[in-house]
């Protein structure tokens, strides 16, 4: 079992949780991630870390609830427990050896971008962030991504805060304005992350993507995760959860990738449904 | 006394009914159905069945104290070579290995010493469990990672000579293989657990939710005083076959479609972890996890199974009992048969269509049997032009496994063959000074017992490492 130590509402629908897990706090490198299950009879659900405290002994995740894991988990509060939290899986982000570099996070993903942003900083890069939402109540840790850039962008799709639009067009403004960066790292929606990776490609510029597939074991057990990469015109399969969760942009196979996310859509949202229902009905009693 | 000439039968759930419910197949012999099946057992002075065994269980001895009615004496001789007689009574391919050997089996039908060694562990578990006696500690501690068949098994000879052993695994529950992957009809999940509790009696303490590799490494757990490591970590990593239209949605890895099932219990009415039930399924391989993914398929209510395999009946390496009840419950076979292609719906008009990138069909070859391989196995070989497409909306991967590659990668020194299997002696010793491995990270994916039997061999080495007889 695993003590919840802190709880925080980032606003409506997205959540921070600080967990206990020594073991896997003093590990715990940005860009890595977690499975944990809520309860005896869960499903095994992957999270990535936002922030890990060896000394403390916890790692924190952000999630947003949108299905029955998240909306169980969000009814956590400190000092009540999960049954499992397995980690940190995944190779981190490489974040060494980097001078210039663009980190762009879509709406949830931020919370993955800013400890990405954070290591690329310490280890000496100049940092452009470009973080986007749908509108200005869904914003997530934007001081948090200003104090850690040198350059910072803050986008909305309805524009009620910051820019109006989205992370491609300030991207597409900088590099065609001549900026060169190493590399640009992005987490967030698929079809964000493709886009990037589109607006970059013209120009050449790295791009390295966090991928989320929906997996279960998280070791390279069940083969779940598989993304295909494409390589000198051949098709590469790998392992999200071993050889990733960070993959060459310009080689992942984005279309294939978000079809497989849609696999089980119709069980989710019956899944989110029954377990909004009893929420409620424990509530009435 | 005339020799009944045939095995007693095995009682099982009628094969309707079965195929729908996820209950145990096999029933179990009775007791006076036991004690007849014993009295074949001709005694032999040479025990051919012991050399038949991976763990040399006292097959003789044992068969001889249920023919008088001693049961808990033979369970007691069991347990002196095997830390999982319910296990091996179920799963383990005795047409291959004791039975094989047994003298009788040379006019008749062998002893049926697996469902012997069934029952006398079934008995001593149903029976009030007499206080299990914790070793005087002999001051060592071993670290056991994975916590299969032969973690367990290693674990379990460790802590009956008084070392202090824990055992990572990296999953939320202890079993490895027998619980993610063999199906509760043909190993209940209470006599894992049961033989788990048994192994925790002892004094073995098992941790969960910890991946070496990644949550410590084998060289921490030195530093944290373990004097020995046993690496029983499994051959984890699905093969696939490298066609086209293996991402489609409905092509699942047997590895995956089985731990959703099992582990994450998803044939419950009301899952938390979906699974495809519906509709064609073809399972592609034909071994005892093609088998097992076959029939989970049927009860997960399946309308049609199919199991797709490139050689013929003969070659079909699963264990005979598991092919023929999968005959019997209506899986149907399709031999000498290899997939070339994976088809998927494609709506090109409607990008937003729900039913893009779900499986449609599989396009297979016909094969015909060729020169004999380097192991004897006459190659299969593809017919020119005898391509033809069946229905089937999941397809379902069996093709075997690989060792994971995780513990290899975080531990300096630790060497490797070419297909990723750890390196080890006759002892059971790796290329790094106390670590040991077996199992199927070792030689790949390979049988129950065979794991056993390596993880009683390293148990041994560790024992003479310091001197413990």
């Amino acid at each position: 079992m695993y003590r919840i130590i802190n709880r925080k509402e980032l606003n409506r629908t997205v959540t921070m949780l600080e967990i206990e897990a020594p073991l896997v706090a003093r590990k715990a490198k940005a860009g890595q991630f977690i499975i944990l299950r809520v309860d005896d009879d869960g499903e095994r659900v992957p999270f990535t870390i936002y922030n890990a405290d060896p000394e403390r002994g916890t790692v924190s995740v952000i999630f947003q609830v949108l299905g029955a894991t998240t909306k169980k988990l969000d009814q956590k509060r400190p000092g009540e427990y999960i049954s499992d939290f397995a980690g940190p899986l995944g190779i981190a982000t490489n974040t060494e050896g980097k001078k210039r570099v663009c980190i762009i996070g879509g709406g949830v993903g931020c919370a993955i971008a800013l400890p990405i942003a954070r290591a690329f900083r310490k280890n000496g890069a100049h940092v452009t962030s470009i973080i986007g939402f749908r509108s200005r109540e869904l914003i997530i840790l934007r001081n948090e991504f200003r104090a850690c850039s040198d350059v910072f962008r803050i986008m909305t799709d309805d524009g009620s805060y910051g820019e109006h639009g989205n992370v491609c067009m300030p991207l597409v403004e900088m590099l065609g304005a001549g900026a060169q960066f190493d590399e640009i790292m992005t987490v967030g929606p698929m079809m964000m992350m493709k886009f990037v990776v589109e607006a970059a490609r013209p120009y050449r510029t790295p791009v390295t993507v966090s991928m989320n597939p929906i997996m279960i074991d998280g070791t390279g057990m069940c083969g779940g995760c598989r993304v295909t990469l494409h390589r000198n015109g051949e098709r590469i399969t790998k392992f999200a959860c071993v050889d990733g969760p960070d993959f060459n942009g310009y080689e992942i196979d984005f279309d294939e990738a978000i079809s497989r996310n849609r696999m089980y859509v119709d069980f989710e949202r019956r899944a989110y449904e029954n377990t909004c229902n009893l929420l409620r009905k424990r509530e009435e009693l | 006394m005339s020799i009944i000439p045939k095995k007693h039968e095995m009682p099982t759930q009628s094969p309707v009914l079965r195929s729908r419910n996820f209950e145990e197949v096999a029933l179990g012999y009775d007791e006076e159905t036991a004690v007849s099946e014993a009295e074949r057992c001709l005694n032999c002075k040479n025990q051919p069945c012991v050399t038949g065994c991976p763990v040399h269980i006292s097959i003789p001895d044992f068969i001889a104290q249920i023919k008088t009615r001693n049961f808990e004496g033979a369970y007691q001789t069991i347990t002196r070579s095997s830390s999982l007689p319910a296990v091996c009574g179920r799963v383990c391919p005795q047409e291959s290995q004791c039975e094989s050997k047994c003298t009788l089996g040379i006019k008749f039908e062998p002893v049926a010493i697996g469902r012997l060694e069934r029952y006398a562990a079934d008995r001593h578990n149903n029976a009030l469990q007499s206080e299990i006696q914790k070793p005087e500690p002999n001051g060592h501690k071993v670290a056991v990672i994975g916590s299969g068949p032969s973690g367990l098994t290693c674990a379990g000879d460790l802590a009956k000579k008084g070392f202090a052993v824990t055992v990572y695994e990296a999953l939320h529950t202890a079993g490895g293989v027998l619980v993610y992957g063999i199906p509760e009809f043909r190993l209940p999940k209470k006599i894992v657990a049961k033989e788990i509790e048994s192994l925790k009696a002892l004094g073995v303490s098992i941790e969960t939710n910890i991946i070496i590799g990644r949550t410590l490494t084998v060289d921490e757990l030195f530093d944290m005083g373990f004097e020995a490591v046993f690496i029983g970590s499994g051959a984890g990593l699905p093969n696939f076959m490298g066609i086209p239209g293996e991402s489609y949605k409905g092509v699942y890895s047997a590895n995956e479609y089985l731990t959703r099932s099992n582990l994450m219990k998803a044939y419950l009415d009301d899952p938390v972890t979906p699974i495809m039930k519906h509709g064609k399924v073809a399972v592609v391989g034909g071994g005892n996890v093609a088998m097992d993914a076959a029939r989970t398929a049927l009860r997960l209510g399946a309308e049609k199974v199919y199991i797709v395999y490139r050689r013929s009946m003969e070659e079909l390496p699963a264990r005979k009992e598991e092919v023929e009840h999968a005959m019997e419950e209506g899986v149907e076979f399709r031999l000498l048969t290899n997939p070339v292609e994976i088809l998927g719906f494609h709506n090109p008009d409607v990008p937003r269509d729900e039913r893009n990138g779900f499986v449609t069909s599989m396009r297979c070859i016909r094969m015909e049997l060729g020169e004999p391989d380097e192991k004897g196995r006459r190659r299969p070989v593809p017919v020119e032009g005898s391509e033809f497409e069946v229905d089937v909306d999941t397809v379902i991967i069996a093709i075997g496994t690989s060792p994971n590659p995780l513990i290899k990668s975080t531990t300096d020194g630790l060497e490797v063959n070419r297909r990723g299997g750890i390196i080890v002696t006759e002892e059971g010793l790796t290329s790094r000074a106390h670590v040991y491995a077996g199992g199927d990270a070792v030689t790949g994916a390979a049988t129950v017992i065979s794991a056993m039997g390596a993880g009683k061999t390293a148990a041994k080495a560790i024992m003479k490492q310091f001197g413990i007889e």
